[in-house]
């Protein structure tokens, strides 16, 4: 850290001497500001009082937090979640690629594609896939894959598929963007130093691309992480909603296992932001001039300038 | 031949807009090509037919005495595939007027990223002379900073640093200061000139009259995608034989 300069008067500042008179004004006075806070924060403690008085066990709910079957389940919420979002991810790349290419045939396809994933419910989709074995008994992939649907359609696969092809459609048009994002300028220098096609997308355009494409894929995670919840009716895929809801229907606690499945999705959805803020300070390199600083360095930066201040303080 | 680059009737459209319309020119092995001309004249668009960044429509054009994107065959020509598009532009050098450094990489890092992905080079002896460029370019203490931290003219030094790891034996220039600030102008320059003390071949758009004179070695005055007038610049600039090329000159001198 190197000590702030010395703070130093303009060159026109008045004589010595004849210090000028410093202002002293009442301050405007903010009524409003304050009518606002005192009615939020009776309606605040209303709505904490009727929970506080309903009909909530809430022991319940830390007696179940790690219970093994819920932990289960919320393995399988995270498992689901980051495969099918990897899958969208590159089959996103993919699409945009295609989307963008000269080749008509490519970027008709694709444009078809998102127009069909986006364009039905995420719901239905999963169902499709679930049900697959019904109007394809077998799958027959030449000499490469062959067996019964239904062996091969697993809740995991149904899953799998239903959301991560979906999310492929949404991640195309978030690449798409990013792509276009990066100045054409770029594309031409690393062509003018001999770099193919396909070097210069992964090297110079995907990399630039990445500050646009990260915050709204950031979004997409979290979505995905709660959507997942609708494989649980839709292919028998047992996430953590349904590992939840199965303990409330046995133990009668329906309403707090509902709240302890928040709490979990309230806590990944945290975790995975924090995760996203790295993320995106690394891809920020190079465009900024001085990177934000970490929560953790903003700590350190504050305890130095106590320490400092407690120096002085001491010293004066 | 000694020939770097030769046109001949190169024509440009981009639809209906009819560019470049029959281009002819030589440029020799070793030679400080200056090319000057009105906004607009095609002189960038010229620049970059050369290492077929854009395709030409009628005409030929010939680096190092092989044909620009096609081969020849008998009397009829073959598009060349893309990877050998590619091969022939790793000799050719180009700095751009708006600097194109990849901001995403340390100047060191914009150095060293040709030599490693196109020519395979290891990454030890890329750093080497990513650094003895740098030191060349006087930005031997910038090497760890990203394109956002430096100066214009800094920025396009690096440019020229990137440009050179590939070890070029052609370096197109299309206005590299006229993005920025004048005092920062001379230090390109004179990095431009120790290239052509070097011996390395280099076609140079600019407005910079007084570089043309002291260091190129030929001229050419273009307007409306036509060769008007060339010579050697001291003949050009001081001794304009056409009316278009000094009513050009007297705007810009
Ligand atoms: N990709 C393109 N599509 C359509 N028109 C283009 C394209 N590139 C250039 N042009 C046109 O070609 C003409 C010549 O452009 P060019 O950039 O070669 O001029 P220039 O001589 O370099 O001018 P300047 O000194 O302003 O850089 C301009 O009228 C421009 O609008
Ligand atoms: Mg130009």
């Amino acid at each position: 850290m190197t000590a702030a300069p010395e703070k130093t008067g303009p060159a026109d500042a008045p004589p010595p001497g004849r210090e000028p008179e410093t202002i002293k004004a009442i301050p405007v006075r903010h009524y409003g500001r304050w009518v606002s806070a005192v009615v939020v924060l009776v309606l605040l403690g209303l709505l904490v009082n009727a929970f506080a008085n309903a009909k909530v066990n809430y022991h319940a709910i830390p007696d179940y937090l790690f219970n093994s079957n819920v932990l289960t389940g919320l393995g399988k919420t995270v498992l689901i979640s980051v495969l099918a979002m990897l899958l969208g991810l590159v089959l996103g790349i993919v699409l945009a690629v295609m989307r963008l290419s000269k080749n008509p045939v490519t970027s008709s396809v694709s444009w078809a594609y998102i127009w069909f994933f986006r364009g039905t419910p995420v719901y239905v989709q999963l169902l499709l896939w679930f049900n697959l074995a019904l109007i394809f008994p077998e799958i027959n992939l030449g000499f490469i894959y062959r067996d019964y649907t239904s062996s091969f359609m697993t809740p995991f696969m149904a899953a799998l598929l239903g959301l991560g092809l979906n999310e492929a459609a949404y991640m195309s048009e978030i690449v798409r963007a990013g792509i276009q994002s990066v100045d054409e300028g770029q594309t031409e220098a690393s062509h003018a130093l001999g770099m193919s096609q396909g070097r210069t997308l992964r090297r110079i355009v995907l990399p630039q691309a990445m500050r646009v494409i990260v915050p709204p894929t950031g979004n997409e995670f979290i979505n995905m992480l709660k959507t997942s919840s609708l494989a649980a009716s839709a292919a028998q895929y047992l996430e953590l909603l349904r590992s939840t809801s199965d303990i409330g229907q046995t133990t009668g606690a329906t309403v707090e296992m509902l709240f302890l499945a928040a709490t979990w999705y309230l806590i990944l959805t945290s975790v995975f932001s924090v995760g996203q803020f790295y993320l995106e300070r690394y891809y920020a390199r190079g465009s900024l001039r001085s990177l934000p600083l970490t929560p953790w360095q903003k700590v350190r930066a504050n305890l130095a300038m106590i320490g400092q201040r407690s120096k002085e303080g001491v010293r004066a | 031949m000694n020939a770097m680059v030769k046109a001949e009737g190169v024509h440009k459209s981009f639809g209906a807009a009819h560019i470049l319309k029959g281009i002819d020119l030589e440029v020799a092995q070793g030679e400080v090509f200056c090319l000057i001309g009105p906004s607009g004249s095609g002189k960038s668009t010229f620049l970059r037919c050369i290492n077929h960044l854009e395709k030409i429509n009628a005409g030929r054009l010939y680096v190092d005495g092989e044909l620009v994107g096609y081969r020849q065959k008998g009397d009829k020509l073959y598009e060349l595939k893309d990877s050998e598009v590619a091969r022939n532009r790793r000799d050719i050098g180009m700095v751009f007027q708006r600097f194109n450094l990849f901001p995403h990489m340390t100047a060191l890092a914009n150095v060293m990223e040709a030599p490693i992905q196109v020519k395979g080079e290891s990454k030890a002896s890329a750093k080497e002379r990513a650094v003895k460029l740098l030191d060349r370019v006087g930005l031997a203490d910038k090497a760890g900073n990203y394109p956002s931290q430096l100066s214009g003219g800094q920025q396009q030094r690096v440019a020229i640093a990137r440009a050179l790891a590939m070890e070029p034996k052609l370096m197109l220039f299309d206005e590299p200061t006229s993005a920025l600030d004048p005092e920062l102008v001379g230090d390109v320059l004179d990095v431009m000139r120790g290239l052509a003390e070097d011996g390395m071949t280099m076609i140079v758009v600019t407005h910079e009259m007084g570089f043309a004179r002291e260091v190129g070695d030929a001229l050419v005055f273009m307007d409306d995608g036509v060769v008007v007038e060339s010579g050697h610049p001291r003949e050009v600039l001081t001794n304009p034989r056409h009316d278009r090329t000094k009513s050009f000159l007297s705007k810009v001198l």
